[in-house]
């Protein structure tokens, strides 16, 4: 195979260095780095000589590239969000602020939760590349991307970078690494957060130089179900020891009550939701939120790049939307505020339609959307403890994945016997 | 031969990462080191006391209800290992609540006795037991050691992370609530089986 002339620079110099590297070399310990350099920098070396069977020209590095850039809009929004948001908290209109000087103080607060998602996670499949004599993989440049974007701005980054070696070590690297896992890698990061770190996570507050607002999400628990307050009082009490007596200190029973009545009796007033921002600002994304879930129009920017290419499966975004409409109709806020609102986009949109976690038949791929759309409502609605339910459904159908697909392929096999039986 | 019989279910044989016996204590009563180490206390000396009798009783027992007798052995030790924390360490017991009175279902207690009891001699049936309790407390004190440092800042409840660290006072740090949650027990003794079996994957699984 020819390379293109201009990086012949960059060739001659791995040429040189290479002996170095390969077995038998002063530094042959670090081959399986070098060799991700070289391929990352020039083609592969190695060229198949006899007949290779090529399928399809989507191989595994081009699929991540896609998602990558389909991520895009997303993280810009997201980092002009942050400055936006900075601005409104500290007082001033963010439109009267110049659009550049807002987008860079999100930038510099986002750019180092992306260098260390990288760093840490980049640097641990590398090591394990090279304790397993393996080549490093592509795997980690989706997930090193999605991680800042599914955690709030604020989290302190030796807390990212321990969630990021939970999931790639624990998550991912243990079941055999890229293409083994069993749940979302990026996901569990954040399940890893929220559950060791939950003052940092529950987005009942965050945000921006000690000014906190609450995130639209919070704020609908906090009107329709008292326990959020108890949340509340959680988080901001970190010296809290027995959270059950502070509860049952906190919201009296009866109070409870009729604080649930009042709630009631405000909802069912038709128009808006009392308490959360215009449905426009949410699907624009003005509204507090991790990094990269507030935009609803970012995301489906991205969508529309993932269904373009083909990357991600329609069907599980499809049916995932169709799942939250019909659990919605259990609760009183409508469907088009669920959709907006949270990370449901995000997930249903990247997470849900991770090609390694999900099912690999087609008609599972009906269910498994189907029934994280579900799921996710269920627990926005009726799990009082996390506003949020789009994580903890998506981890959960990832463990149920295999199984569907067992479902699925054993319905295909027993109907085709009985054809087989009834045409003798 | 008996430095085997000691050595063997410290390490090789170890109950919890090895055989996979006793692993649901092990979730429950390791968030903490201290009701840990009086859990494993307690496990050794009933493991150890109970093959000691059992062994001096091999001969008598008829094989069809022998493991009635073995439960009836266990449950009175248990039962004075029980009475005995709730006369002396009342806090620890509260603390242990009902995983004392499971002891007797333990599987490493009755799988030792079938195991190793019923066909060995006295002095090394119960140097087989007090060994097989302190590997199985071994692994309950690694555990319990890692939870309570990463989860609650302390040790034996005496703060190790030192208080200028934490967020409260300043610092950066905060502790980590996975840790006290039963998926992370699961996790940690999860680790120590990987660790255990790579160490033993030659002697062990070739042999």
């Amino acid at each position: 195979m020819r390379r293109p002339r201009n990086i012949k620079f960059p060739e001659k110099i791995l040429q040189k260095i290479k002996p170095v590297f390969i077995q038998g070399g002063r530094l042959s310990f670090l081959q399986s780095t070098f060799e991700a350099f070289e391929s990352f920098l020039l083609v592969p070396g190695r060229v198949t000589k006899k007949g290779s069977h090529i399928r399809d020209c989507n191989d595994l590095k081009r699929v991540m590239i896609v998602v990558v850039v389909a991520l895009i809009p997303s993280l810009l929004f997201g980092m002009y969000n942050t400055g936006w948001q900075h601005y409104t908290a500290m007082g001033t209109q963010a439109a009267q602020v110049d659009f550049f000087r807002v987008f860079w103080y999100g930038f510099l607060k986002v750019l180092p939760l992306l260098i260390v998602s990288y760093g840490v996670g980049l640097g641990i499949e590398f090591a394990i590349a090279q304790i397993r004599r393996q080549e490093v993989n592509e795997g980690y440049l989706v997930t090193g991307m999605l991680i800042p974007l599914i955690v709030p701005v604020t989290i302190p980054l030796w807390m990212l970078a321990v969630a990021v070696a939970f999931a790639v070590l624990i998550g991912k690297e243990i079941f055999g690494g890229t293409g083994m896992n069993i749940w979302n890698p990026a996901l569990l990061a954040r399940a890893f957060l929220f559950f060791s770190y939950p003052g940092y996570m529950t987005g009942d507050t965050i945000w921006v130089d000690g000014v906190s607002g609450a995130t639209p999400l919070a704020q609908l628990a906090e009107a329709t179900t008292p326990l959020a307050q108890v949340t509340n009082t959680l988080t901001q009490a970190a010296e809290s020891t027995s959270w059950l007596g502070r509860m049952a200190e906190s919201v009296g029973l009866t109070e409870v009550f009729s604080h649930i009545t009042e709630v009631f009796a405000s909802l069912s007033q038709a128009g808006t939701i009392p308490g959360l921002p215009s449905w426009t600002d949410m699907f624009l994304g003005f509204v507090p939120g991790s990094v990269g879930e507030t935009s609803v129009l970012c995301i489906l920017l991205g969508a529309a790049i993932l269904l373009f290419t083909g990357v991600a499966s329609w069907k599980v975004m499809l049916s995932c939307v169709a799942g939250a409409s019909l659990m919605a109709l259990a609760g009183n806020i409508p469907i088009h505020y669920h959709l907006v609102m949270g990370g449901f986009t995000f997930g249903c949109v990247f997470m849900a339609t991770d090609p390694v976690t999900g099912p690999q038949t087609e008609t599972g791929k009906w269910i498994f959307g189907f029934l994280i759309g579900l799921l996710t409502i269920l627990i926005r609605l009726f799990n009082p403890g996390y506003p949020e339910g789009m994580m903890l459904a998506v981890l959960l159908m990832n463990t149920f994945a295999p199984l569907i697909d067992h479902a699925v392929v054993a319905a295909n096999v027993r109907r085709r016997k009985k054809r087989i039986a009834a045409h003798g | 031969m008996k430095k085997r019989t000691f050595l063997d279910p410290l390490f090789k044989t170890s109950p919890i990462p090895v055989l996979a016996l006793g692993i649901c204590s092990a979730l429950a009563v390791t968030v903490k080191l201290e009701p840990a180490l009086v859990m494993a206390l307690a496990v050794t000396l009933v493991t150890g006391f109970s093959e000691l009798i059992l062994s001096l009783l091999r001969h008598t027992i008829p094989n069809r209800i022998r493991i009635i007798v073995q439960l009836m052995v266990v449950a009175t030790l248990v039962i004075l290992v029980d009475q005995v924390l709730k006369a002396y360490a009342w806090e620890i017991s509260k603390q242990l609540s009902v995983f004392v009175g499971l002891i007797i279902t333990n599987c490493i207690i009755m799988g030792r006795i079938e195991a190793f009891a019923l066909k060995n001699k006295p002095l090394p049936s119960f140097i087989d037991g007090i060994a097989n309790g302190l590997g199985y407390g071994m692994v309950l004190v690694v555990v319990a050691v890692v939870r309570e440092l990463l989860g609650e800042g302390t040790l034996l409840g005496y703060s190790v992370v030192p208080e200028k660290w934490y967020v409260a006072a300043g610092g950066f740090y905060e502790n980590n609530g996975f840790f006290i949650l039963p998926p992370m027990a699961l996790i940690v003794v999860g680790l120590m089986v990987w660790i255990y079996n790579a160490k033993n994957a030659k002697s062990v699984w070739n042999n």
